[in-house]
Order: C-alpha cells, then sequence, then structure tokens
C-alpha cells in the first residue's frame, strides 16, 4: 500500500498508546467537529446500522449488534453496550469518497460557441469515525485505482486528500465475513490516523487508541486519556486475535487469481446463472466496486446540457454495449465478469485483490449467492480434474 | 476543490462523405489545442447534450492541416457527429490509449489489414509508412467491405497503389465490381509473405480480426508480430469506469492496440 505509515513515529501514539472511556469517543467527535471535519460514522437507522453525518458520539450504535447470513441481515440488541461490536452494514465509505452521482462539468451553447465548465463543488473535509479494516484495504484498494494510475480521478483524490481515517479494529465478525482469508483484518493494516480497539469487561467500557499520523496524533493529544496498562492492551489484542478465529466464512486455500483464469469455462457458472438475478445489489454494496456511466442531460431550452457521473454495474445489460448489441448478453457471463474480476483480474490491472472479504455481497445478495461458496465450487472442479479438457 | 476537465472546445473545419453512412470531419480547436495523437490512439469526442464515445484520429493531419476522424452513423452520438457540418462547436479530449507500435516495424515489411471502418485507425499507419519509406520494408494493404459501396477512402486506397501492395474484397459484389469476393483472409493467400521480416496491423470486426491473426500465425507469423486494435464499451478512457474490460486488460488503458499474444486466448472465450 502506498500510504504506509510507522506508527512508531508518533510520540504520543507510541505502541502503547492511551486509554479512554465513552467520554474520551464523545470528546472525539467534538474535537473533530471543533477542527471543521464532516464527521461520518455507524448509527442506527431504518432497522440496519448505516454510515451518515454524526454531530455526536451519542448517535453512535451502542449496544447494538448485527446477524448476518447470506441474504440476511438483522439488527441484534447487545447487553454490553459496545458500540462497534457489528461487522459491516450496507454502506461502505466508497459513498463518500466516490459517490454514487457527481456532476462533472457543464456545457453551454452561446451564440453557437461551446462553453465547457468544470463543476466547482467543494467536497467537505470528512472524518470517517468508526473504519473497519477490511474497509481500510478497500480505501487504499480505490486508492490504487481512482488515483494510482497515469490519469487521477480528482473527484475521488479530492475528497479522499482531506480524509480523515479513524479505523476500529474488529473484534466481533459476522457469519459472512471472510478477512482472514483475505489478509485484510481483523487488525488494522497500515494507513489510519487513528486505530482503536474496543474494550467491555469487568473492569468497564474503554477504547484502546493509538495515532498513525501527525494529525492523528495532535487529535489524541486533545482527548481526555490515560496511558494504556497493560491488561486494557491485552485484552484489546486478544479480543482481536479472537475474531481472526471467529470468520463465518473462508476462502478456498489456492491461488484465487489462477483459479479464476483457469475456470472460465466451468459449468458452474451456468448453476450460478440460474439463480443470479443480476440486480447488481453485490456491486452497489461492495466497498471496492468502481464502475461508473455517465450520463448526459439537457435542460428544456436546449442550450445548456450537463454531464453526470454515476455509479454503474457489471451486471448491467447495457454496460458492455456496443453498436449491435451488448458482449455480455448472458448473465451466466455477467456474473463471471464480476467475480472473475474481484478475485482474479484485479491483480492484472491495479496490482491487489479487489476483494477484501467484507462478506457484504453475501448479506445484501437477494437470492443468498456467496463469493466463498462459488469460489469454493470453482476450486473443486479444478482439483476433480474436470478442467483439464482430456479428463472430463 | 476537485474538478473534472471538461473536454476543449473544437469546430469542424470540414466534412465529406466517405460511404452512405459513414463521413469524415475534420477539427480544429477554438482555443487551447489537445496533445499530437500517434497512430492508432483515439479521442473521446462530445456532441453536444447527446453524449461522448471514442473516436480513433484516422489523420493525424487533414487538408486543413487538423485532425481527422471517421464515423460511422450507428447510434445516437454517432449520427450527431456524423450530421455535423463546418462550424459547428464539439468537444473533444485525447489522446488517448496505446498507438500502433509503429517502432516495431522499421526495418520490416509492413501488412495493413482491415476490415470496414476499421481502416479508419489504420490510414495514419499507411500514410506514416509512406512518408518513410526507406525506414520500412514493403507496404500490403488488405481491405475488406461488406459491398463495393462500403470501402472508406476509396480514391486515397487508389493512390496507395504503387508505393504498396493494395487488395480490396467485398463480401457481396455489385454489378461493374471486378475485384475480389470473399473475406479479407482470402487476399492473404495470393501474398508472398516473409514471416519473419513482416508486421502485420488488423483491426476491424472481432471475428475478422481473430480469424485474420489465426490465418497469419498459420502463415509463419509470430503472435506478438500481429497488432490488432480492439473496442469494447467506453466512457471515461482514463481507466476509471470499468467498461472496456477485456479480462485482465483495461482497453482504454492497455489498448486499444495490442499484440495478438496477448489476448489471443482472451478471444476465445465467448462473452468476456
Ligand atoms: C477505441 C475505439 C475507437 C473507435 N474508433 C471509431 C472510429 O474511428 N470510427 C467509428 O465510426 N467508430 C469508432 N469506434 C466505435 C464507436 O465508438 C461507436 O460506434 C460509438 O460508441 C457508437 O455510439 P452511439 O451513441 O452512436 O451508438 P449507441 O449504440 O447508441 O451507443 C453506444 C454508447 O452509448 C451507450 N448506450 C447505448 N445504449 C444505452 C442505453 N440504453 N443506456 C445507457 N447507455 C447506452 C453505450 O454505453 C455505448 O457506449 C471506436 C470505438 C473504440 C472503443
Ligand atoms: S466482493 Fe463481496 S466480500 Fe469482497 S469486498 Fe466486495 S462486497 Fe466485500
Ligand atoms: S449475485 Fe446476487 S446481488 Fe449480485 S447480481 Fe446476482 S442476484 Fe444480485
Ligand atoms: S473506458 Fe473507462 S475504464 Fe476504460
Amino acid at each position: 500500500m502506498s500510504t504506509d505509515v510507522d506508527a512508531n513515529a508518533f510520540p504520543s501514539a507510541a505502541t502503547d498508546g492511551l486509554v479512554m472511556g465513552k467520554d474520551g469517543m464523545a470528546a472525539l467527535v467534538d474535537v473533530l467537529i471543533g477542527r471543521g471535519f464532516t464527521v461520518i460514522g455507524p448509527t442506527v437507522r431504518d432497522s440496519a446500522i448505516v454510515l451518515a453525518e454524526l454531530r455526536s458520539a451519542d448517535e453512535l450504535p451502542y449496544g447494538w449488534g448485527v446477524e448476518l447470513e447470506a441474504g440476511r441481515y438483522r439488527l441484534r440488541e447487545r447487553s454490553d453496550g459496545a458500540a462497534f461490536a457489528n461487522a459491516a452494514g450496507p454502506q461502505s465509505w466508497k459513498s463518500f469518497l466516490h459517490p454514487a452521482r457527481v456532476r462533472e462539468w457543464s456545457a453551454d451553447r452561446v451564440e453557437g460557441e461551446l462553453v465547457l465548465t468544470a463543476d466547482q463543488a467543494v467536497p467537505s473535509r470528512y472524518a470517517f469515525l468508526g473504519v473497519r479494516p477490511c474497509d481500510l484495504r478497500a480505501i487504499a484498494i480505490q486508492d490504487r485505482v481512482l488515483t494510482g494510475g497515469a490519469y487521477r480521478d480528482p473527484v475521488y483524490a479530492g475528497r479522499r486528500s482531506g480524509a480523515l481515517l479513524i479505523v476500529v479494529e474488529c473484534t466481533e465478525p459476522g457469519a459472512t465475513c471472510f478477512c482472514v482469508s483475505m489478509g485484510t483484518g481483523p487488525a488494522a493494516g497500515p494507513g489510519y490516523d487513528l486505530v482503536m480497539t474496543e474494550v467491555v469487561d469487568e473492569d468497564g467500557h474503554r477504547f484502546w487508541i493509538r495515532g498513525g499520523s501527525q494529525e492523528g496524533a495532535e487529535i489524541l493529544a486533545e482527548l481526555p486519556a490515560r496511558p494504556a496498562d497493560p491488561e486494557t492492551r491485552e485484552t484489546a489484542r486478544a479480543g482481536v486475535t479472537a475474531a481472526a478465529d471467529r470468520m463465518g466464512r473462508t476462502m478456498p486455500e489456492a491461488d484465487l487469481r489462477e483459479l479464476m483464469a483457469g475456470t472460465l469455462d466451468a459449468p458452474r457458472w451456468d448453476d450460478v446463472a440460474g439463480r443470479c438475478l443480476t440486480c447488481g445489489n453485490c456491486t452497489m454494496v461492495c466497498p471496492t466496486c468502481f464502475c461508473t456511466t455517465t450520463e448526459d442531460v439537457t435542460d428544456l431550452t436546449g442550450d445548456h446540457a450537463e454531464r453526470w457521473r454515476l455509479w454503474d454495474s457489471c451486471f448491467d445489460l447495457d454496460f458492455s454495449h456496443l453498436h449491435g448489441g451488448p458482449v455480455r448478453a448472458s448473465s451466466r457471463s455477467r456474473y463471471r465478469q464480476w467475480m472473475t474480476h474481484k478475485l482474479g483480474t484485479w491483480h492484472d490491472q491495479f496490482g491487489s485483490s479487489g476483494c477484501v472479504g467484507c462478506g457484504r455481497c453475501i448479506v445484501w445478495c437477494p437470492v443468498g449467492i456467496d463469493i466463498t461458496e462459488e469460489a469454493a465450487a470453482l476450486h473443486d472442479w479444478t482439483r476433480s480434474g474436470t478442467s483439464d479438457g482430456a479428463a472430463s | 476543490m476537485s474538478t473534472v476537465a471538461p473536454p476543449l472546445p473544437y469546430r469542424v473545419a470540414d466534412t465529406w462523405a466517405e460511404t452512405a453512412d459513414t463521413r469524415s470531419i475534420e477539427l480544429a480547436p477554438v482555443g487551447r489545442e489537445l496533445p499530437s495523437f500517434a497512430p492508432g490512439q483515439f479521442a473521446m469526442i462530445y456532441a453536444f447534450g447527446v453524449g461522448e464515445v471514442p473516436i480513433s484520429a484516422s489523420a493525424l493531419r487533414g487538408r486543413h492541416g487538423g485532425l481527422v476522424h471517421t464515423v460511422r452513423a450507428v447510434g445516437a452520438v454517432s449520427t450527431a457527429l456524423y450530421r455535423m457540418r463546418p462550424g459547428d462547436a464539439l468537444g473533444l479530449s485525447g489522446p488517448y490509449g496505446t498507438g500502433w507500435d509503429l517502432d516495431a516495424a522499421v526495418g520490416h515489411d509492413v501488412l495493413v489489414i482491415a476490415g470496414g471502418i476499421g481502416l479508419a485507425p489504420l490510414r495514419p499507419v499507411v500514410q506514416a509508412v509512406l512518408d518513410r519509406p526507406a525506414a520500412y520494408g514493403r507496404l500490403a494493404v488488405l481491405v475488406g467491405a461488406r459491398t463495393p459501396a462500403d470501402v472508406v477512402y476509396r480514391d486515397e486506397i487508389e493512390s496507395w497503389r504503387g508505393p504498396a501492395r493494395v487488395e480490396v474484397t467485398v463480401d457481396r459484389p455489385a454489378p461493374g465490381w471486378h475485384g475480389a469476393v470473399g473475406v479479407v483472409t482470402t487476399l492473404l493467400d495470393r501474398l508472398d509473405l516473409r514471416p519473419e521480416r513482416t508486421c502485420a496491423f488488423v483491426c476491424g470486426p472481432e471475428v475478422m480480426m481473430r480469424h485474420t491473426a489465426r490465418a497469419l500465425l498459420a502463415r509463419g507469423l509470430a503472435p506478438q508480430r500481429v497488432q490488432v486494435s480492439l473496442e469494447r464499451n467506453m466512457h471515461c478512457a482514463t481507466g476509471h469506469c470499468g467498461h472496456c474490460q477485456l479480462g485482465p486488460l483495461l482497453l482504454c488503458r492497455d489498448g486499444p492496440v495490442v499484440g495478438y499474444d496477448r489476448v489471443a486466448q482472451l478471444l476465445l472465450v465467448r462473452e468476456l
């Protein structure tokens, strides 16, 4: 990752870190707002934990957990009052960094001339509170895709460069999580400004917090916190380690990129095509899916036009439209495009996997299609020797 | 502030018919000019209020010194461009994509094979070779079209005869057609090829390119000596919208021109 940060470089964040209680969390949100950030974090709304602007830490989902299964998401009350003991909700930070709808520019016809004007929107400075390690990786992946090549996406770059990332390590994975398989969690990788681990036990409800950047360290210094005691640190670490052993899902032990490249003709694609509705939900909830389409709209006078960019999905029939028709007309080819891109060709295009194991696509698929189950089926097929034309 | 740069305003300097559904348009910048294009690169052309599509440069320097594009009217945007007349305003951005690797052909025989409008991105190749005859070996241009009336750049093709070997074939002949009939690969059979000294540049419909490339390999060309220009849906041309994927490739970034060695297997997979 490009944003490698040495946590030891920041004295107040020295590996030992600090410990704060719920008052510290309240102060954190206040400090962030005071510094001009728009604070975005998890909160309960519409029977789900969603990401929204927080005006105070009271809005965090204290006491709420989630039950996740393929095609199923339920809120569940927790007795321990923990704020972050819940796995990924339907949204990801992509909604803020790479918005679903942006106006890029407008065009006016003035006396036969075309006057083209860039959109002047000034993005908010976001502080993302409660970023999961898997989502932290997802942001790093989008960084690569949208700003790592010859062209930088200015919309993403503008929102991203001002964003403050406050990670909360994962102690409560869902039944659909498989970040361990993808090497993206449950402990935080590099790239955060602040990282914390939530601990609730007989000694109280507290957060072990460390800095990862200069700005993170400065904010940390403003919080009512005390040096971390060894017990809190150990309990926190143990919680994260235990989470790694409680992942609900796992990817097959195989080189997934090779698996995808070698199974383009597998019969399993017909099987999944029989179930997939090509609704595109999996792409909308995925924190790394980045595809967009453009829409050119004119007003009634016909002299003013706007260029909008919208999220798109490779499950949409128009996605591969060429004059004459779509390249990928069958649902088989569209599901295959999505999954082989996520796990395989993403490596060729952007140097990493496009999947972080957050499990959202499994939870929000209306028919419960499970990327880990599909990968396992493809893996079984290659092992049974049927992929080898001669053997079948 | 983070803004997406809009296309640059350009004006149609001239336009002329190539076939019944295809026109060439020559463009001049209204203010700032785009960097120069290399053969095989494309522009995103914006038709006011209608949309934006990728179109290759079909000549880097037209009659009036401007960039030339040849557009076949197949849908909303291409029809809007097809209808453009001198003085009309449009938006242009680019140059995008990999061009033809002409350096690889220096000192070699050059074989240009086009199907239909596929000759548009190849015309700058022919012009580059004709401009520097000493740098290259023999030049052959093979053109396939649906009917005699669908052959683009007819007069110019005739002018290539002499310095180049030129063959034209059509799928369906019309009265008065005395040339070859059949797919473009049949023209290959008549060519005396020096496979180890030849670079081939191929553009046309995907099936045509697949058959042509196979025929070239059968004649002994190494796959990396066969360059093809591929087409996919494109919206951004900058590697960000995801539309132009062909397996591991993003064709706006890794293409549209690619060595056949990189895509031979991919082109065999249906609906990839
Ligand atoms: C690298 C490259 C170079 C090319 N060079 C040339 C060239 O030199 N000359 C030439 O004539 N052609 C060229 N083409 C092909 C040309 O880009 C297409 O013919 C053109 O895009 C057709 O656009 P259209 O709007 O006229 O056609 P349509 O078929 O109407 O639409 C094509 C575009 O509109 C979008 N679209 C269509 N229907 C829908 C819908 N229902 N909803 C949402 N979106 C939709 C698609 O996403 C597609 O991108 C090139 C293509 C590529 C990729
Ligand atoms: S593919 Fe599924 S599990 Fe992987 S990152 Fe996207 S939503 Fe999460
Ligand atoms: S896999 Fe599920 S969520 Fe994705 S398109 Fe198919 S039905 Fe929709
Ligand atoms: S055209 Fe958008 S990624 Fe290639």
